[in-house]
Formats: structure tokens, sequence, C-alpha cells
């Protein structure tokens, strides 16, 4: 082959054409990185880098694998209170002792493990912290006075009415009013039983033989039986009302987005151009589409849930509402698209119009409206969580309430994992579901 | 007819010289099973309907003729101060500015994200066949992974403002759209690859100039898709947490009456802007697709 001599004016083109792509190729990344720029001081990054709370963090991871142990006690009356999280209702009973505590008259021994070890006793308290010493710490004039080698590290916060360690074993503060240390271990403590469950501290050995042939603790029932029931009402992790609302939040979803195409159906007929000749009825359907769309979920939700009250009810119309908008644009779309021969064919057997749209057009747009139907179920099983944060239902809510408290962030962590699994859940189910009835389509 | 052939056994395989008794059967097979397909559902839906009636605080007949209510109460009180409504337009645009910037901004850095973990989790062009499984169980738990969630503890840790938004949204949207673009970068014609490859291309120069140009269009026409989601998204997550028109709407609401002019001047706002950016980008999406 010969090389062809460009004709000038060609060349001129082609090498205009180079130069002005390589400018746009410039011109891209520069635009966006501009845009990014005046965001970042829009949204003013600077002021945030001071207002992070990198604190806040370290709670919440060492929060989200660990458990604290409280163990007070009150100065005045010399109650000592061992409460996990510090909540009532994980507070050890009367005469029960985790076994790094022991108790013997007025003086209560706190083991922290690797020889920290923390002695309430009617003088005051004191810490044994190993390569360090013992901080020693007795109430005179009703004020903490602190005796430990000098001089006081920087773990070791002094003030006139209060005194704090902080070490990697635990925490130990002191107060004129009281004393508290706090052990951290792993682990989400009383995830299965509470201290006042007969099965609390069992290991799964003994718990296996108490289900299959241990005697029954309570005559009435069979220990498998109470077992369940005793993870079901647990009152720290509630697990039963747990399971409720992931179960409403499915609900929501489910009936949401049913209830939106059974809708959008027979509106999608009123909507696409070969089904209704009458052009002001086809475009009052498709504003229609529009208006609901545009207004967005949120607004549905709000209006709603002012009418109907909080509840997966509420959010099952507001999913419903904000979906039909979608599906009958995507549904009109479809019917628009049919392959006319087929209605045709049916035609010619004489069926009137209900068959026809039956037996012509439904199974043609049948692939399109269950991937659709079955895509949304699983994208509003995220959405039906938002929402239910809103309407006040569902995992939604506990959720929002348990990170509001900020405090139980076991809990969040605990939630947000069965949020994932259960939308993973739902994706694969619609996934399966999709390959299964939709014969033909690509993996 | 080779089903057939390898059909049920020989006593029950449908006469072939009875094509028309066979074909019968199949259909009322076929009908039987629709119709107890169509009775599960149905009872599912009108249990499932029952339960959630149940479980809700107010009752669905009470609340029906109850949904116009709180419309016509806000309308009423709106139109009353009608003279306001263009101020207190001006009063939201920021906000609504803030909220289509966290939305833009979610969309582009998710969709940046995107383009290197699709193409990294794209069999054909990955930079380390091996770790496809990996990139691709990446998108997967990103996609699972609701917004609210993110925003709310990153609320918690960085404090309120837009930025946890974005973040929250980002993620998400970097993981639904590395799905979506490493399903069109599947389908990418790999000769230009190939090309670039004999002349000694490293694999982002092959990326960039034999892929990205042959995705392009299809990967905007997504990513434009994604910003109308992500404006909804960013709206929804201001109501919840912070920042945004939602948040304007969300302290308009707790006000009640009296300040029922401005929910209605920000429900307009977000309506206009939505419906307009729906428009836009499906004019720009049909351009991208049809390709003129």
């Amino acid at each position: 082959m010969t090389a062809m001599p460009l004709s000038p004016a060609l060349a001129d083109t082609i090498t205009q054409r180079f130069i002005r792509k390589r400018r746009l190729a410039f011109a891209v990344p520069a635009a966006i990185l501009a845009y990014l720029i005046y965001a970042a001081i829009s949204f003013d990054i600077a002021g945030l880098a001071q207002r992070a709370r990198f604190d806040n963090a370290a709670i919440l991871l060492s929060d989200f694998w660990s458990h604290k142990t409280h163990v007070s006690r009150d100065n005045r009356s010399g109650k000592v209170v061992i409460a996990i999280e510090g909540e009532g209702k994980g507070t050890y009973p009367e005469g029960m002792l985790p076994d790094w505590v022991t108790m013997a008259g007025s003086v209560t021994t706190i083991d922290l493990g690797t020889g920290h070890v923390v002695t309430y006793d009617d003088a005051g308290a004191r810490m044994t912290v190993p390569g360090y010493g013992t901080i020693d710490i007795r109430s005179v004039d009703g004020r903490p006075a602190l005796t430990a080698p000098q001089p006081i590290p920087d773990w070791i916060s002094v003030s006139e009415n209060r005194i704090g360690v902080t070490t990697d074993a635990g925490r130990f503060t002191y107060t004129r009013s009281k004393v508290e240390t706090f052990r951290y271990q792993p682990g989400w403590e009383l995830f299965f039983f509470t201290l006042d469950s007969p099965f609390y501290g069992k290991s799964f050995g003994e718990l296996a033989s108490l289900a299959t042939v241990g005697d029954r603790i309570d005559p009435d029932r069979s220990n498998l039986g109470y077992m369940a029931s005793e993870v079901w009402t647990n009152k720290m992790w509630r697990h039963g009302d747990v399971a409720w609302a992931i179960f409403e939040t499915i609900l929501m979803a489910f009936l949401g987005t049913m209830a939106a195409a059974i809708v959008a159906l027979p509106l999608g007929f009123l909507a696409a151009r070969n089904f209704m000749p009458l052009g002001p009825l086809r475009f009052a359907a498709r504003r229609f589409f529009d208006f609901i769309r545009g207004v967005d979920g949120l607004i549905w939700t709000i209006i709603l849930s002012r009418a109907f009250g909080p509840g997966p009810m509420t959010g099952a119309i507001a999913i419903a509402i904000t979906d039909a908008g979608t599906f009958g644009k995507t549904f009109s779309e479809a019917l628009e698209n049919i392959d006319e021969r087929q209605v045709e064919g049916i035609q010619s057997t004489g069926a009137n119009s209900l068959q026809r749209a039956r037996f012509g057009v439904i199974p043609q747009i049948m692939p399109v409206l269950l991937s659709q139907v079955l895509y949304y179920l699983e994208s509003n099983t995220r959405s039906a969580t938002v929402i239910g944060a809103i309407v006040g239902g569902g995992i939604g809510l506990l959720l929002t309430q348990a990170i509001i408290t900020q405090k139980d962030w076991e809990e969040v962590a605990y939630y947000m994992v069965l949020i994932i699994l259960m939308v993973m859940l739902m994706d694969s189910l619609s996934g399966w579901l999709r390959r299964k009835l939709i014969k033909g389509s690509p993996s | 007819m080779v089903d057939i052939a390898f059909g049920p056994e020989r006593g029950r395989r449908p006469d072939l010289a009875d094509n028309r008794e066979a074909y019968l059967e199949m259909v009322r097979r076929k009908r039987m099973y629709g119709g107890i397909l169509m009775v599960v559902f149905l009872a599912l839906m009108a249990s499932g309907w029952m339960l959630a009636d149940d479980r809700n605080a107010g009752g669905f007949w009470d609340g029906l003729h109850q949904v116009f209510d709180f419309p016509a109460e806000v309308l009423a009180e709106a139109w009353e101060k009608r003279a306001l409504l263009p101020g207190l337009f001006w009063d939201h645009v920021p906000a609504l500015i803030e909220t289509l910037n966290i939305a833009a901004v979610a969309t582009l850095l998710g969709a940046l994200a995107a383009m290197s973990l699709s193409l990294l989790a794209t069999r054909s062009l990955a930079r380390w066949p091996r770790l496809v499984p990996l990139f691709r169980r990446t998108m997967d738990a990103l996609r699972a992974v609701p917004e609210i969630v993110v925003a709310l503890v990153l609320i918690y840790i960085l404090g309120g403002g837009p930025v946890p938004a974005v973040i929250a949204i980002a993620l998400h949207t970097g993981g639904a759209l590395g799905k979506l673009f490493s399903e069109v970068a599947e389908n990418a014609d790999l000769k230009p690859v190939e090309g670039l490859q004999s002349v000694g291309a490293t694999w982002s120069q092959r990326m960039w100039l034999g892929v990205i140009p042959q995705v392009a269009p299809n990967w905007l026409s997504y990513a434009l898709l994604r910003f109308e989601i992500n404006v909804r998204a960013s709206a929804i997550l201001g109501f919840v947490g912070e920042g945004g028109i939602g948040h304007d709407l969300k302290l308009a609401m707790q006000w009640g009456q009296g300040r029922y002019d401005q929910v209605v001047a920000i429900f307009l706002l977000l309506f206009l802007a939505i419906v307009v950016i729906d428009r836009i980008s499906d004019h720009y999406r049909h351009k991208l697709v049809k390709g003129h």
C-alpha cells in the first residue's frame, strides 16, 4: 500500500480536531477539579478538621467489638453496683459477681488483668499499675487526696474534686460522691442470655446438654423452648423486636413495590401511544406519572405519615406512590415498543380487547415488567430503611434511635450488620427470581 | 420434538398422534400453576396489608379521609401568605444549591471510584485477574450499605454539615455505578486494547485510550441517571440528618402551623428542581445512548 498524500485542507481539519480533542482532554479534568475545589470551600472542609471528633470515632470503634463493665461504689452509702455498660438491664443481681471481682466485707477487689488491680475499702480506693506503682486515693475532708509515685504521668488527671486514671486495662475515676472502674472486654456481652436468666454464663457444651438430655429447669416447658424464649425476650438486645423490625422493613418494601406495579400496569396502558388513541387522556396520564415522580418520596412520606401515623403501612403506601410513577413510565415505554403482529394474530381469532391485552401484550412486556419489579423490590428494601427512619417503623427507626442516644454503639453495629445482611439477602433473592422467571436472560 | 423424547416416562408421554389433547393438557397445567401462584400472591398481599395496617399507629380507613387534610391546611395557609412566597423562594435557594452540590460531588466522586473499580472487576480488562472477585465483592458491599447508616455514623464523628452526606452517597454510588459500569465494559471491543498493548501501552493507557472512549456515552448516561437519584437521596438525608433543603424542610415542619408558607416554598422548590433535573438528564441520556 502506498501512502496517500493528504490534501492540505484535510490535513488541516484533522490537526485541528486533534488540537480540540487534546484541549478537551485537559479541560474536562480541569473543570471537575475546579468544581471540587469550589465544593470543598463551600462545604467548609477546613473547618471540618477542627469539628471532627476523633475521640468519638475511637469510642465507636471500641464499642463495635467490645463491651465495658462498670464497677461503681457510692462513697456515702458504700453500696457497690456492677453493671454491664452501666445499664439497669445489665446490672448484676445481689450476690452475683463476675469472676474478676471479689467482695469481702467492705473491701472490693477488681482484677483488671495484666497485673492491674483496683481495691475499694473504707479508707478510699487504690489502683496498682505494674511498672509504675500504687495510686492511693483517700478521702480527706470529703475531698479525694492522691498519693502516687512522683512525677504524676499524664494518664492520671488530677483536679480538686476528681481523679481519673486511664490505662489500657481499664479506667478508674474517683470523685467525692463515687468511685468507678470500667473494664473493657471483647465481645457483645449478654447477647444470648441476660444476667437474670438461668442459662447465663453456661458454655456451649453445657447448653447443648441442657437442651437435649438435661433436667427441666422450668417444669412447664422444655429447656430448648425456655432458651429460645429467653433469647427472644432478651432485654439488652431485644432480639424479638429487632426481628419484627426487619420483617416490617421487608414487608414495607414488598407491599409497596407490588402495589405500585399493580396500580401502574393499567395506568401504563393509558399512557402508551398505541393503546390510548385519545391524546388528552394520554397526556394527562403521563403528566400524572411525572407529577408523582417529581413530588419526591420524602414529601409523600411526610404527607402520609400525617394522615396514617407512624408504622409500616404508611411506609408501604409511600413507597407504592413514589414507585407507581416510575413504573408507569417504564411500563408505558415497554408497551410502546411491543411487536404489533402478535396482537393482530390474537385479534384475528376474534379476541376482545381484554383478551388481546392478556394474551398478546402481557407476555411480551412480562420480562421488562418482572425485572423492573424485582430490581425495585431489592432497592426498596434499602429505601424502606430510610423511610422507616422518617415514618417511624422497622429497622430504620431502631437504628436512628440507637444512634441518637449516642451510647449503645454495639447495638448500632448489630443493626448495621443486620441491615447489610438483609439487603444482600434481598439482592440475591431478587437476582435468583429474575433468573428463574425470565428465561434466556443473561446470568 | 427432542424434548418430548426425553420428557416424561413412557406411559405418560403425550401421544403425538393426538397433538391437540397434548397441547390442551399443557395449557391446563400452565394455567393451574399460574392460578396457584396468583392465589398465593393475593393471599400474601392481603395478609401483608392487614398486618401492616395492624402494626400502624393509625388505621388505613381512619387515615384515608385525612390524607388531604394536611395538604389542604398547608395550602390554605400558604395561599393567605402568597405574597411572601417569592421571598421565601430566595431564602431557600442556598439550601437547594447545597443539596444539589452534595448530590453532584457525591456522584462525581462515586463515578470516579466506580470507573476504576469497574475496570478492575471486569474479567477481560482486569489489571490483576486474580483479584476480580475481591473487587466485585467490594462493590456489592458498598451497594448494600444504605446511605443513612453511613451518614448517621459519620455525623456523630464529623459533626453536622454536608460532608457526611457526601461520603455516604458517594460510597453507595461507587458500588451501584461500579456494577453498571462493569456490565458496559464487559461488552467493550477488545481490539483497540490489543492494538495498544502491541505498541507497549501500560494498563492505564490501554484503559484510558482503548476502553474509556468506547464506554463513555453509556457510562455518562448511567452517571446522569444516578445524579437524579442522588438529588433525591441528598434531600432525604438532609431531612434525617443535616444539611441542605431537607434540613430546612424538617425545621419548617417541626415548627408546624405558622410556617406552612415555608413548607410550601420548599416543596415547590424541591419539586421544580427534581422535574428540571429529570428533564435535562432524560434529554442528554437519549442523546448519549442514541448517539446523536
